[in-house]
């Protein structure tokens, strides 16, 4: 097994003796942070493997929390079932959405999937009767057999692991390194053969699916849910984490979803002025740090292997 | 008879970029398309290829009809073309590029669980070796040289396998030195692998040098076609090309 | 349902009269969009602060005559300014990168403002009162309309008018539209475009600014008025075409009354109907009504 294999595994081993130390803020903070790295990473096989920027991802993330909370409290289903159609409501929408959408580029790509995720919040703002409008959705309760947090962070870290696997595997595949040609250069990768529409279509769908599950699971999470979770600044938050990751890097997102929900956490403890200090460290990212937090290591590594 | 190209034509905005060219192209046959800048050279070979739409005409390559298929599905029938402008996949390395090409070709690019890495080595190997970049086989292509850049782009198009190649300007920005180095080596691999080829050129002594066939295009229409002696001589094309030489 | 025709008009009037607002706004960002190649998601905090500086300016010339027409003068000038520092500091370090990268740069800046705002002005409502010469209301067809209405439904085809005449007849307004057209040959014909930017980034954020200070005496001034704006102004762009004034005028023409006849009709789809429009424009003219297609 490679080397980054080993350190996956420790990772993943550390994580899981998180709550070992009884900690519950550790357990809420790292479940938050994979939820939402799992969030960024399917994004990013739009943003950094395809070339393709969404600002309307919240419509999958929102359709996700509204899928997994609506068939549990209103369909009456369990817990198991409604989590696994969960995914596969997101796939849908992505595939409707995505169909429009791949045929516009660069801005107005970006300002269709704006769009579309708006009348996905509109419709789950207006539609009272079936998602409680403004007033979202309460009381979503974990299932009797993950009735802690422990028990639910031990749930997410296995849904993520698996998904991350999976996203890995796209990546790295004849699929995936057809998607980093279309990034580079659409055009040439159309006369290599590939209909590049096409797969800019299944990037989306795959996309969409685990930005629903990432939801699904954020919904159970949070216990409740609202027409919030679909509107346009949850596109941009997670856009943020992702380039404050790296978004060329495959793990790059997972990392700026960590590095971003951790500061939230200690710095609203102190100040509620978040939003201003998250505004700053865009810029300073922006203007410093283009690579991301990734990005920025792997060249000072690289820097530090060519000077010995 | 490998393509036949009848009747086409093409108009932006008013502009006439090509009124009604048709000719033909036999297998095997090493051809040039020359011209004055504008006449349309560029046009003829996107529609051919299926990057543009044509207003009216036909396209019958290798007996089937091609006039409205999309550009992915002319290249898979054996079309393979390069760019006037660099047209490289810039964060990949040069492996990669080829890889990628050979990978469609071979119809493994929708595959979504295999690895990528091991796939074709030794197809994409040959391929790099027989356009003389087995020793950047590494790099990223995006901060190479110019001149290593076009030879990949060369490689891409080699690597669909195609049965005839159009190349457009495949020697644009290069020195007096290494546009010979292309062209022997283009003629090369297009002999040895009994290709078709098409080109466009602006260098006139690589076009006689290395043509069987010239086409002359001007305001969007084909003016004279034949050996490179024959059009040498052509009282048409000498009065073009010498009206543009005084013009610039 | 049947609807009492007078009430029908009042109801179209006051949707114009929100596409006169939404018109100043959302020039300002397609005027920047059309020169700069930006879209800036920090026009709307610049709206924000036009009427939050309106109130401020108001409750410090309390004692002037005509007290809300020179503080709409100073907030937008004001904001404009700001904008001018924006786009110098900021904006200019990333013209030569992605799309994305200004996209996330002017997002940067919604935090940022919106967090000033909440920390110089509170979390509370604000209001501004109208002036006195615009208070009370005309009566249309037995209803009333708010003077003050009336007055916007008058100023945004003046503005519009004012600004087209600009365009059309002074040397930097024909230097604008040429650098709408192609940013390259401009730098070649000898203009100075550093400063040409800076001052259409300018006078985009002085409309923004505008429409906030204008809008302030009908609405109540809060945080979060900033990002529910901005995508109202992004619909009206794209509907009428990125960087096209006249588009910009059309687009805040139909989204302005479609939304308020459609809430009559259909209280709930109203505003998907907008939503719905402009994914239709996208998808059939991405360049707009009255825009024209990039040529890139």
């Amino acid at each position: 097994m490679s080397r980054q294999n080993w350190i996956l595994i420790a990772i993943l081993v550390l994580m899981g003796l998180i709550p070992v130390t009884g900690s519950r803020y550790y357990v809420f903070l790292l479940t938050d942070i994979l939820i939402f790295g799992l969030f960024a990473l399917s994004l990013n096989l739009l943003l950094g493997y395809t070339g393709l920027v969404s600002f309307g991802h919240a419509a999958y993330f929102g359709i996700g929390c509204y899928a997994c909370g609506l068939l549990i409290k209103k369909a009456g289903l369990s817990f198991g079932i409604a989590f696994a159609a969960t995914g596969f409501f997101g796939a849908a929408a992505a595939l409707i959405i995505g169909f429009f959408c791949v045929r516009l580029t660069r801005i107005y790509f970006a300002l269709l999937t704006l769009a579309f995720s708006q009348i996905v919040w509109a419709i789950v703002f207006k539609w009272n009767s079936l998602t409680g409008g403004d007033t979202g959705i309460y009381d979503i309760n974990f299932p009797k057999f993950l009735d802690s947090r422990t028990k639910y962070f031990y749930f997410t870290l296995a849904v993520v692991s698996i998904s991350v696997l999976i996203l890995r595997k796209i990546v790295n595949s004849p699929f995936g390194r057809i998607l980093m040609t279309i990034r580079d250069n659409p055009e040439r990768t159309e006369f290599i053969g590939i209909n590049v529409k096409l797969f800019q279509l299944l990037a989306f769908i795959i996309s969409g699916f685990f930005s629903a599950i990432s939801g699904g699971l954020f919904a159970v999470f949070n216990h409740s849910i609202f027409p919030d979770f679909c509107y346009w600044p949850v596109s941009a938050e997670v856009l943020i984490m992702t380039i404050l990751g790296g978004m060329y890097s495959f793990f790059g997102p997972l990392v700026g979803a960590a590095v971003l929900l951790y500061l939230r956490m200690e710095v609203t403890s102190y100040t509620v002025y978040w939003p201003f200090i998250l505004g700053t460290i865009l810029i300073l990212l922006l203007f410093f740090f283009p690579g991301g937090i990734v990005g920025f290591i792997e060249n000072q590594i690289k820097r530090w292997r060519s000077s010995k | 008879m490998i393509l036949q190209v009848d009747n086409l034509a093409k108009s932006f905005d008013g502009f006439i970029a090509v009124a009604g060219v048709s000719f033909q192209i036999e297998k095997g046959e090493l051809c040039s398309i020359i011209g004055p800048n504008g006449a349309g050279k560029t046009t003829v070979f996107n529609i051919i290829t299926g990057h543009l739409s044509m207003d009216k005409g036909r396209v019958v390559f290798n007996g089937m009809d091609i006039s409205r298929l999309p550009a992915h599905k002319i290249c898979r029938l054996g079309l393979g073309r390069s760019f006037q402008r660099i047209n490289i996949f810039s964060r990949l390395t040069v492996f990669e590029n080829i890889q990628a090409a050979v990978l469609t070709h071979r119809g493994k690019s929708l595959s979504f669980f295999t690895s990528v890495q091991p796939l074709f080595q030794e197809e994409t190997e040959e391929i790099l070796v027989s356009v003389g970049l087995q020793d950047h086989r590494d790099a990223v292509s995006g901060p190479l040289a110019y001149g290593f850049q076009k030879q990949l782009e060369l490689g891409i198009a080699l690597a669909s396998n195609p049965k005839m190649l159009l190349l457009d300007e495949p020697t644009a920005g290069m020195s007096r030195q290494e546009t010979k180095g292309t062209i022997e080596l283009i003629g090369k691999i297009v002999r040895e692998k009994g290709l078709t080829l098409l080109f466009t050129e602006h260098d006139m002594s690589v076009v006689f040098s290395i043509s069987e066939r010239i086409m002359v295009l001007h305001q969007g229409q084909l003016i004279a076609s034949g050996p490179p002696d024959e059009v040498r001589t052509n009282q048409d094309v000498q009065k073009i090309y010498i009206g543009e030489s005084r013009c610039s | 349902m049947s609807f009492d025709l007078s009430f029908v008009v009042l109801q179209l009037l006051n949707g114009l009269t929100n596409a006169m607002f939404i018109f100043l706004i959302a020039s300002g960002l397609s005027i920047i969009f059309g020169v700069l190649g930006v879209l800036n998601f920090a026009h709307g905090s610049l709206y924000m602060l036009g009427a939050y500086a309106t109130y401020q300016c108001v409750s410090l010339f309390v004692d002037s005559p005509g007290q809300f027409w020179w503080a709409v003068i100073a907030a937008s000038v004001a904001v404009a300014l700001l904008g001018g520092i924006i786009e110098r500091l900021l904006l200019r370090r990333l013209y030569h990168q992605e799309e994305l990268n200004q996209l996330l740069l002017t997002y940067a800046l919604v935090l940022v403002l919106g967090d000033l705002a909440r920390f110089i002005w509170g979390v509370d409502q604000l209001s501004v009162s109208r002036p006195a010469v615009l208070r009370g209301a005309v009566e249309i067809l037995g209803q009333y309309f708010p003077k003050y209405n009336v007055f916007i439904l008058f100023l945004g085809p003046c503005v519009a008018f004012l600004f087209w005449f600009f365009m059309l007849r002074t040397r930097w307004g024909r230097m604008v539209r040429a650098a709408a057209l192609d940013r390259e040959t401009l730098g070649a014909l000898g203009v100075n475009v550093d400063r040409l930017f800076t001052v259409v980034f300018m006078i985009g954020s002085w409309f923004g600014a505008l429409g906030g200070a204008l809008v302030a005496p009908v609405i109540t001034i809060r945080p979060g008025m900033d990002v529910e704006i901005i995508i109202n102004a992004f619909i009206v762009v794209v509907i009428g075409g990125l960087g096209s004034f006249w588009g910009t005028f059309l687009g805040a023409l139909i989204v302005g009354p479609v939304y308020a006849l459609g809430i009559l009709v259909f209280p709930r789809l109203s505003m998907i109907f907008i939503y719905v429009i402009m994914v239709v424009v996208l998808m059939t003219r991405p360049w707009g009504l009255l825009g024209r297609p990039l040529q890139r």
